[in-house]
């Protein structure tokens, strides 16, 4: 090969490699979407066309998404709420500002952290176990069988995760609100000499539902994110066990990355 | 025994491609109702690839299909949903949902397109099961069963809405003489009892020809032959005695394309 031509390959080999992966995000983020409206449809219009969203597995799938990860929910929103308590305790006594601890921990909690880590839970519980499920039924047929059966599979398998997530993930947010509030109550009321009653009845009234409503809003989104990387990456599995390993790993990293942006550009957005 | 109807089964020039390369190349082909089909050839001769076009999971990309009259190439999701609850598929693995008991699995056709009331359907998927001699069988798990069992377990989801057309892949893979013997004569014994029109494909002879009323050999995405057990037998086309042999093919390397192989950088 003449050097002029190994110069030229040089040059367009890693621009070509990088045009391959932007097709391939883009087709990527094309099927998440298709698989978005697909749900939706389903979902609104699917017993119309003998498709019908069946109500006995969105409520399975609301038990595994949300109920079975209460106590996990539990135990780290408390952790983060007293975490909090303690940092926001110790940076404010240096301006001899700790009676804005309250105020503190109620706005970052609802605003932000009872969301995240709520959602970054659920990515690495429901949103793996989506993309295993559906990952190891493309590899053995099951999804295939469910088509020629004349059972939409994004109806099946992709409907009810969506539902029952865009309920779950924002009551679980709540929930984590809550108990991180609790926990930062625990740690911080003895600081301010203060009955944790007290500093509930406090938060309560300094909490303006916007605060609340913003976090909701942030698990709604992150729901479908979710979702819909757990579903997408499962449906393209490919390479029988080794590939469903894959897809799960992907599944979770991608979801956690994506949730974390969204939640700085919403944020962003949010609180400008 | 074929009747004056038109054929179940009608596909008119199929081409498929996987990537830039051609894997079945103008196939033609009908199957009458009540016959039993076999299509057979070698790895790698596109007969998966030809299944997954006739269930509609694959798009032709040239070529027309027709399934109980209907062109699945162009039907609406109404007109698709009316052929697919009058196929059933078995396929090579079984592919029964894991997460549903035997029984759960034989009766998911019946939930999903069904009025029918929950004791009419427990008893119709039990009479699925003895049909195919699993009675009894209903409240284990997939993951329980033998291999056999599986198969005859997905056949039995497979009948379970009494379809006209019967896809059943590799029936005998991964069993052995005696098991696989059993499931050859369960598809003749549907046949003639429920008057199924299946289609076989298969790549082992024994079962084949114990089966089959008409056989289509496929050969490098291309139909070589359709036509009876016997004909196919005594068919003088030295790639079908080939296969009928057990004979190696002969390779004939072409030694530009084979260098050409060796140096180039992108495929």
């Amino acid at each position: 090969m003449p050097p002029a031509a190994h110069d030229m390959n040089t040059l367009v080999r890693p621009l070509e490699s990088l045009g391959r992966a932007t097709l391939g995000a883009l087709a990527n983020v094309g099927y998440a979407a298709m698989l978005l409206l697909e749900s939706l449809y389903f979902s609104c219009a699917g017993w119309r066309i003998g498709q019908p969203l069946r109500l006995r597995a969105v409520a399975e799938q609301m038990r595994q998404i949300g109920v079975d990860a209460l106590p996990i929910v539990t135990l780290l929103a408390l952790t983060i709420g007293v975490m909090l308590g303690i940092q926001f305790i110790a940076a404010l006594s240096e301006f001899g500002a700790q009676s804005q601890v309250v105020v503190a921990v109620a706005k970052s909690v609802t605003r932000e952290f009872g969301a995240l880590i709520t959602a970054i839970l659920v990515a690495g519980r429901s949103g793996s176990a989506l993309a295993a499920r559906i990952g190891s039924m493309s590899v053995s047929q099951e999804v295939d069988a469910l088509a020629t059966m004349g059972i939409e599979p994004v109806r099946y398998l992709a409907a009810p995760a969506l539902l029952a997530m865009l309920v779950m993930l924002p009551m679980l947010t709540i929930f984590a609100d809550a108990v991180a509030i609790a926990g930062a109550a625990l740690y911080a009321s003895p600081a301010l000499n203060v009955t944790p009653t007290v500093y509930v009845m406090q938060t309560l009234a300094l909490l303006a539902p916007g605060d609340i409503g913003q976090g909701i809003a942030k698990s709604a989104v992150f729901a479908v994110l979710i979702t819909l990387i757990g579903v997408s990456t499962g449906f393209s599995v490919q390479g029988g066990a080794e590939g469903v390993g894959r897809a799960t790993t992907r599944a979770v990293v991608l979801s956690i990355c994506w949730i974390i942006v969204v939640d700085m550009i919403f944020s962003f957005f949010l609180n400008r | 025994m074929t009747t004056a109807s038109a054929p179940l089964i009608e596909v008119e020039k199929l081409e498929a491609w996987y990537g830039r390369r051609r894997i079945l190349d103008g196939v033609d082909f009908s199957v009458n109702a009540g016959e039993i089909r076999v299509i057979m050839g070698g790895s790698g001769s596109g007969k998966s690839t030809l299944l997954r076009h006739l269930l509609g999971l694959h798009k032709p990309r040239g070529g027309r299909i027709r399934l109980l009259g209907v062109d699945i190439g162009r039907a609406s999701e109404r007109e698709m949903l009316d052929v697919r609850r009058q196929i059933g598929v078995s396929f090579q693995g079984g592919a029964l949902l894991t997460s549903l008991s035997v029984g759960g699995n034989v009766a998911l056709p019946l939930r999903e397109h069904t009025n029918l009331d929950e004791a009419t359907i427990r008893i119709m998927s039990r009479l699925k099961l003895e049909v195919v001699n699993l009675g009894g069988f209903q409240d284990l798990m997939p993951a329980q069963l033998s291999g056999g069992m599986v198969k005859r377990a997905a056949l039995a989801r497979a009948i379970a809405m009494d379809p006209k057309l019967l896809f059943f892949d590799e029936p005998s893979a991964g069993l052995d003489p005696v098991v696989s013997a059993e499931l050859d004569e369960l598809i003749l014994r549907l046949r003639d009892a429920l008057r199924m029109t299946i289609v076989v494909v298969t790549h082992e002879l024994e079962s084949a020809f114990k089966i089959a009323d008409t056989i289509t050999v496929l050969d490098q995405g291309k139909i070589l032959m359709t036509g009876t057990v016997d004909e196919v037998r005594h068919c003088d086309n030295e790639r079908i005695q080939d296969l009928l042999n057990r004979r190696p093919r002969e390779i004939q390397v072409d030694a530009d394309a084979y260098l050409k192989r060796l140096t180039e950088e992108a495929a």
